[in-house]
């Protein structure tokens, strides 16, 4: 019937619960395999540099010998592309989102195994 | 009578992406459109040299924000033909599932955008409430909600497992049914018929000549669709264009609203029929030759041409989409028609300014 269509599913919609959240005050749902903030593990890193070859923006630097990890989050495109490289699981993507990044300087992570 | 220039654009509420219309208008008539576009380009051709052919799908991707996946999809399609490898099955039917979730989302923002238009705008936000459905879909299955992320050269990045797949037919049941009841209103409603019957009709016959593409040119009665060749797994399941014959606003709404339940149709039989094994292929060398490949997006036929040369880097990158091929029916759409009904015949064409101008 084209007479008061909309106005059904507008008073449908209406008594249904909101589709959408009072973020920040109310956090996402997570959604589980949803490709989010890269996560670095200092501990687990062995410096090989697999990772900086593949990643195709150069978000990451890593060098061997002075065994530093620098990641420049404005670069990273979440692709997953260093997550699937890395031979010792020294990176994962985390299902949401970080603080906002506020500086165009990487993050530095250094030490040794 | 005196003429007028009405400009339109880059920054106008019904664009949501900058393209400029000089308006010459006699009286509230258009008498002629003059575009210019330009706003959007980024270059992106010419980063073939510099990006690694492996690297370069995740550019493909960023040509549009919208048809992002089919992009990703078509040149990997490209590369794959040059380097001739065989795509598991398997990959071949998640990309397709991919493809049609993306084609559901497009299709919907730009039914949001044209009930936006119109100035419909409860029936905007409800279409963008589905289409939030059927992204977080998208975003379980690939971990992407725009950008897919999931497609490279010899196959998928991802699989979608038995539990995953069962979740998306399970959604899908929830979505079809909400597509129905908000594309009855955009079917049925009397304020939406009044907006759009009648407005920009395109003969068949015109549409040919304009070189008109996929949604536009179906609803004018030519049942084009690149999706019969058969790349993909559209060669193994069933489906026809939907086509309208009257070729107006309205039709190519309704063409639109009908390509959201065939995807949903698409998506349901290759999730049924998907075979097992391999997602990808290993992939040694690098590409020499030339191709060009074709491909449906939800805008239309899209055409890659690729030149390799046996080095890491392409040659040559080259891209037609859809939107730089309706233009043409867009302006002669807006030759005589009246300045009220500019917005609704400038998006029925679905411009995506961003694909036009990479």
């Amino acid at each position: 019937m084209p007479y008061f269509q909309m106005s059904r599913l507008a008073i449908k919609w209406a008594l249904t619960k909101p589709p959408t959240t009072q973020y920040p005050f109310a956090a996402r749902n997570a959604i589980a395999g949803s490709r989010g903030q890269l996560v670095f593990t200092r501990e687990n890193c062995v410096y090989c540099t697999a990772c900086a070859k593949k990643c195709p923006t150069g978000a990451l630097k890593v060098e061997r010998a002075q065994k530093r990890f620098v990641l420049e989050r404005l670069r990273c495109i979440s692709c997953g592309c260093c997550v699937e490289i890395c031979p010792k699981n020294s990176l994962s993507l985390s299902t949401g989102h970080g603080s906002p990044v506020t500086t165009k300087a990487g993050e530095t992570y250094s030490g040794t195994l | 009578m005196a003429r007028t220039i009405i400009p339109f654009g880059p920054q106008h509420p019904v664009l949501p992406e900058p393209v400029h219309l000089d308006l010459v208008v006699e009286d509230e008539k258009v008498v002629e459109a003059r575009p210019s576009i330009g706003f959007v380009h980024r270059g992106l051709e010419k980063l073939v040299e510099k990006k690694d052919y492996q690297e370069f799908v995740y550019v493909a991707e960023r040509i549009c924000g919208i048809c992002s996946f089919i992009h990703g999809q078509t040149y990997c399609q490209a590369v794959e033909a040059i380097m001739d490898l065989a795509v598991p099955p398997r990959a071949r039917y998640l990309r397709t599932v991919w493809g049609e979730l993306s084609r559901i989302h497009s299709h919907l923002l730009w039914l949001g955008l044209m009930a936006d238009g119109m100035g419909f705008e409860s029936l905007f936000m409800h279409s963008w409430r589905v289409r939030e459905q059927v992204l977080n879909i998208v975003e379980a299955t690939t971990g992407g909600r725009v950008i897919f992320g999931s497609c490279k050269i010899g196959g998928v990045r991802r699989d979608m497992d038995a539990g995953a797949i069962q979740n998306t037919l399970t959604e899908l049941v929830a979505i079809e049914k909400d597509l129905r009841e908000v594309t009855q209103v955009f079917l049925n409603d009397n304020s939406v018929k009044r907006r759009l019957r009648g407005i920009g009709a395109l003969s068949g016959q015109e549409a040919h000549e304009l070189g008109c593409v996929g949604p536009v040119l179906r609803a004018s009665g030519v049942a084009q669709d690149i999706r019969k060749l058969g790349y993909a797994a559209y060669g193994e399941l069933e489906m026809e264009p939907v086509t309208r014959t009257e070729g107006d606003s309205y039709a190519r709404c309704a063409v639109r609203c009908e390509e959201l339940l065939q995807s949903i149709s698409l998506i349901r039989q290759a999730l049924g029929k998907m075979p097992e094994g391999e997602v990808a292929v290993k992939v040694t060398g690098n590409p020499k030759g030339e191709v060009i490949m074709r491909t449906e997006q939800p805008r239309g036929e899209v055409v890659y041409c690729l030149k390799a040369n046996g080095s890491k880097n392409l040659e040559r990158f080259r891209v037609r989409t859809p939107t730089f091929a309706n233009l043409p029916a867009m302006l002669k759409l807006l030759q005589g028609c009246d300045l009220a009904d500019v917005p609704v015949l400038v998006l029925t064409i679905d411009p995506c300014i961003s694909c036009t101008e990479r």
